[in-house]
């Protein structure tokens, strides 16, 4: 009886949940202009955002999205590393310092840190475009690289770098045999963190990102919401990247569940 | 000059400079920059006339303080919705608790203003009016995830000896749960206040696009200030809010650092 209860609340709190996404989901294999609106089934949505020069402006904003998206996690992902090994080797004092800095953007309220970038490319007299973005970018995510990185390299054992260096291998050798191997996992899943922060910027974005007509999806979908409707082809984008990013999980999650069973065994 | 740049990357805590000035250029510098646009002119001369003109400006003030009222609501409603559904999944088997974690986390993949879009679709659909009933179905909608998470993690690493040893000394279940489970997940519910009530202050495409801009919250203020080019005003206002945050921040001091841990979802 409780568990019928327990497993029900769980399923009307995923339907309320999903009840949106089912929506746009449902909605994308007709062609009505307005969301809500059925007029019957159709792939002509599908279709039309894989010709090119639909919607010009919106494929332009796909692409800045991902190009912003990935240079700003590399870059992040880079920087973020490097900051976690020097981190990790200054004095206790200087340690706690820097970690507390590094925890300001993540504790920022977005807004907060939209503003103040905002002023600073301002003052200096930058002209807002791909630039400032990315630097914005690589300012919110690098924190979580950071984060993500930190904890790989506690757990590391420190000897092994030492015996690297006493077996004869230059500083750089050993980073690259022995350091970086073990920080791997921590820096792919800290790329792929910023990867998704970035993409899903909307406020710092809007703040950094000029009026040259530089779009990314969200201040585009932004627009478009405040013009009063959705383009219609963002409907089957949604459904396409939704369901792309489940199948990922899903693989991810099936992978990670046999590793653990081959462990166990 | 190349000897000198290897001598010095040889010594690895070295390494952490190019990130350290780099902090103090994109982080610290922008919020010192807040503080002097705040107390100053446009002249560039010192002034307190932005803080007085929001202390007697009834609107921007009542803005504030209905904006905290709906974090303070939001956030109430994501503890009471989540709490349980965190303790469910805490419980279940390995297997079934990742997939379900994963469906929680997983709308996130799509952009916000999407599904706030489809909200309002799905209020239309329904024919409810939107107004604030819509502004706190979005709300909780948007950040949930951010309450669960946090408190399913705490959770799930409970020592479960420690419920047993409180069966065996005669505990009844609800004696477990208020006096075991519930105290040591208090730190996953502290990251989860403020992995909620924060963002929520400060949002303002959410109550726009769900509200049809009747409702304005704190963040609409703040960016139509900027946007309108008054960034004195606006920054005096974004110093506001920082010390609100400042204050929320050190009054939760522990659940803030897990809070930062946690923010990766991934």
């Amino acid at each position: 009886m409780k568990k019928i209860l327990s497993a029900s609340y769980i399923a009307v709190l995923l339907l309320l949940l999903y009840a949106p996404i089912l929506i746009i989901v449902v909605f994308s294999f007709t062609e009505a202009k307005v969301l809500g609106n059925w007029t019957g089934f159709s792939l002509k949505l599908y279709a039309s955002i894989f010709q090119n020069g639909v919607h010009h402006s919106l494929s332009n904003a796909l692409w800045n999205t991902l190009i912003i998206g990935v240079i700003a996690a590399f870059s992040s992902m880079i920087l973020g590393t490097l900051a976690a090994i020097g981190i990790f080797n200054l004095r206790p004092r200087a340690r706690k310092a820097v970690q507390f800095v590094n925890s300001i953007p993540i504790l920022n309220p977005d807004i907060i840190t939209a503003i103040s970038l905002f002023l600073l490319f301002v003052i200096l007299g930058i002209s807002q475009g791909y630039t400032t973005v990315i630097l914005a970018h690589i300012s919110f995510c690098t924190p979580y690289v950071v984060l993500s990185v930190y904890p790989r390299l506690q757990r590391m054992n420190e000897n092994l770098y030492e015996a690297a260096l006493d077996l004869g291998a230059t500083p750089f050798y050993a980073l690259r045999k022995v350091v970086l191997p073990e920080l791997k996992p921590g820096m792919i899943s800290g790329f792929i963190l910023a990867f998704t922060l970035s993409v899903d910027d909307f406020v710092v974005t809007l703040f950094t990102i000029g009026n040259e007509g530089l779009e990314t999806l969200s201040t585009y979908i932004y627009a478009d919401a405040r013009r009063g409707g959705l383009t219609p082809e963002l409907r089957p984008l949604s459904t396409i990247i939704f369901v792309t990013v489940l199948v990922l999980l899903l693989i991810i999650n099936r992978r990670a569940a046999h590793k653990r069973i081959r462990n166990e065994n | 000059m190349a000897k000198s740049l290897f001598s010095f990357l040889e010594r690895r805590k070295n390494w952490s400079v190019p990130y350290i000035l780099f902090l103090v250029f994109f982080v610290v510098f922008p919020l010192i920059l807040i503080v002097v646009f705040a107390f100053s002119n446009e002249d560039g001369s010192f002034t307190l006339a932005h803080f007085r003109k929001f202390f007697h400006h009834p609107e921007a003030l009542h803005t504030l303080i209905y904006s905290i009222g709906v974090a303070l609501i939001t956030t109430l409603l994501c503890l009471f919705l989540g709490y349980p559904a965190a303790f469910f999944i805490s419980r279940m088997v390995s297997s079934r608790s990742r997939i379900l974690i994963l469906l929680f986390i997983l709308p996130m993949w799509i952009n916000f203003l999407i599904r706030t879009l489809a909200t309002v679709a799905l209020f239309d659909f329904l024919r409810i009016p939107l107004g604030e009933g819509s502004l706190y179905f979005g709300m909780v909608y948007n950040f949930l995830p951010f309450m669960i998470y946090p408190i399913y993690n705490t959770l799930q690493k409970t020592d479960f000896n420690l419920v047993e040893a409180a069966q065996d000394l005669g505990a009844t279940p609800r004696q477990v749960f208020l006096k075991v489970v519930f105290p040591l997940s208090v730190p996953g519910i502290l990251s989860g206040i403020m992995m909620v009530f924060m963002p929520v202050i400060s949002t303002f495409a959410i109550a726009e696009l769900l509200t049809l801009n009747n409702i304005k919250l704190f963040g609409t203020t703040l960016q139509e200030n900027i946007y309108n080019g008054m960034w004195n005003y606006g920054a005096a206002l974004s110093l506001i809010m920082l010390a609100l945050i400042a204050l929320t921040s050190l009054m939760n001091g522990k659940g803030n650092a897990k809070a930062a841990e946690e923010g990766g979802l991934l």
